[in-house]
């Protein structure tokens, strides 16, 4: 991992390098890679692929120094994670910056998800800033952190061990250039986390995606039920009898998965199961209306689908507290002590009933 | 925005700060304010117990049971009896949040 720091010139023409490098810089601790500050289509392309998909688990840089510009002794210490994305976001800002740039190893994610993990920790970074020798390259002894890195990151044990002073950065690598023109100090602004519309719609396929993984097994199980006769399984029962049932199962999907996080302030209540619960009730009630097969069908079924729809929508919508800025463990666990048992709840009369439906169905009784 | 009332485990013992303003420094939720030299308060329910404070705190006047506040997290700790952890990045439990 650590070759890559301290390239010997002659290393350097046998390894294919980043299309986002530029040649290097020579320190008084070796070689090290400069990297450019515009970000190339493969770059936007890596960004949205890491937005919908697994692609994000393996985006990575290899950890250790780097330079921006013609960075000098003088020059500033910005250190983040080595997920692609978040390098980018940091280097795109240095734009026209001389400055260095500590890239440690947090396995590929991002700052704040790292840093609550421990991965974008003290340890790390300690030995980052000793293996990079900085203290040879910078006469300085002060190192920019991002501010989400401070929930991994001691600053004052780095400091006792290594000399270096953390200063923790603005939120967002966008206010970097503003932070160091004003002699780094921090707005307000810069010091909180923001959870506009576009950043929670930017997080919502990847709120979809798990959930449609799921998806086939309850078709499954949909199908399997509605097809279901004494006689065995006739398929064309399951695909009229089901149809509806699928369709409120993939609109639940989108109303715990899409809607309420996208609506998220605008939806009453705090707790985000009652949130999710609530816009789960109004879209099963709309789509009720425009589908008159479970109205006329069967008010069993109709009653079925008010039970379990909003609750799976609640439980969706529930997992977005993973993505958010301001959840905390403790409401998490609270929502869940009473949530699980009301999913359980609702999983279990929806069963008796299409029991029940089945046994009418079958004319049993 | 904020998240369920009077949940957070945040606890601040003002005799023991400094006035450094770490804390405000580090909050992403703007807990902090410097009132009279010291370190306040602004609103317990911004908290997010993410502990950045706490791990912060030269002089030990933080405390918070610090976590993820992550559905599926907590699930997969109390199936696994362990601690909450996200598994985020853990190519194993094939996780594809955050």
């Amino acid at each position: 991992m650590q070759r890559l720091t301290f390239i010997p010139s002659a290393n350097i023409k046998k390894k294919p390098l980043p299309v986002w490098t530029m040649g290097t810089i020579s320190t008084p601790a070796g070689a090290v890679l400069k990297v450019r500050t515009d970000l190339s289509r493969a770059d936007i392309w890596g960004m949205v692929k890491s937005r919908v998909s697994a692609f994000r688990m393996n985006y990575i840089v290899m950890p250790g120094l780097y330079a921006v510009g013609e960075p000098t002794k003088e020059c500033d210490v910005f250190v983040t994670a080595n997920y692609k994305m978040s390098f980018d976001a940091l280097r795109r800002e240095l734009t026209g910056m001389n400055a260095w740039v500590l890239v440690i190893d947090t396995k590929g994610i991002n700052v704040w998800c790292a840093a609550g993990k421990g991965t974008f920790g003290t340890d790390e970074l300690v030995k980052r800033i000793t293996e990079a020798h900085l203290n040879s390259i910078v006469s300085h002894r002060r190192i920019i952190l991002p501010q989400l890195g401070a929930v991994g990151v001691s600053a004052g044990t780095v400091q006792k061990k290594t000399g270096f002073r953390v200063s923790f950065g603005p939120v967002r690598a966008k206010d970097i250039p503003a932070y160091v023109s004003s002699s780094y100090k921090k707005t307000t602004e810069m010091s909180l986390t923001k959870f506009s519309v576009l950043d929670r719609l930017v997080l919502t396929p990847m709120e979809i995606n798990p959930a449609m993984k799921k998806f086939p097994w309850f078709a499954a199980v949909v199908l399997i039920i509605f097809g279901l006769q004494p006689s065995g399984i006739l398929f064309q029962q399951a695909w009229y009898g089901g149809l509806p049932f699928l369709v409120l199962g993939l609109l639940a999907v989108f109303s715990g998965a899409f809607l309420t996080p996208v609506l998220l302030p605008f939806v009453p209540f705090r707790s985000f199961a009652i949130k999710g619960w609530l816009m789960g009730l109004v879209t099963n009630f709309l789509s009720a209306q425009f589908y008159s097969f479970v109205n006329t069908q069967d008010k069993l079924l109709l009653v079925t689908s008010y039970i379990l729809f909003p609750a799976l929508s609640s439980y969706i919508a529930l997992q977005f507290t993973g993505a958010t800025t301001f959840t905390g463990m403790s409401g998490v666990k609270r929502e869940l002590k009473i949530g699980i048992p009301f999913y359980f709840g609702a999983l279990g009369i929806s069963l008796v009933l299409i029991v029940l439906f089945k046994i009418r169905e079958w004319g049993l009784v | 925005m904020r998240y369920l009332r009077k949940m957070s485990t945040l606890k601040y013992c003002a005799e023991k700060c400094a006035g450094c303003g770490r804390c405000i420094e580090v909050c992403p939720q703007g807990v902090f304010v410097i009132r009279d030299k010291r370190a306040a308060i602004t609103d317990q329910d911004l908290c997010m117990e993410c502990g950045a404070c706490a791990k912060n705190c030269d002089f030990n006047a933080i405390a918070v049971s610090a976590g993820v506040g992550c559905a599926s997290a907590v699930i997969r700790g109390m199936l696994t009896g362990g601690e909450p952890t996200c598994g985020c990045g853990d190519a194993s439990t094939g996780s594809g949040c955050c």
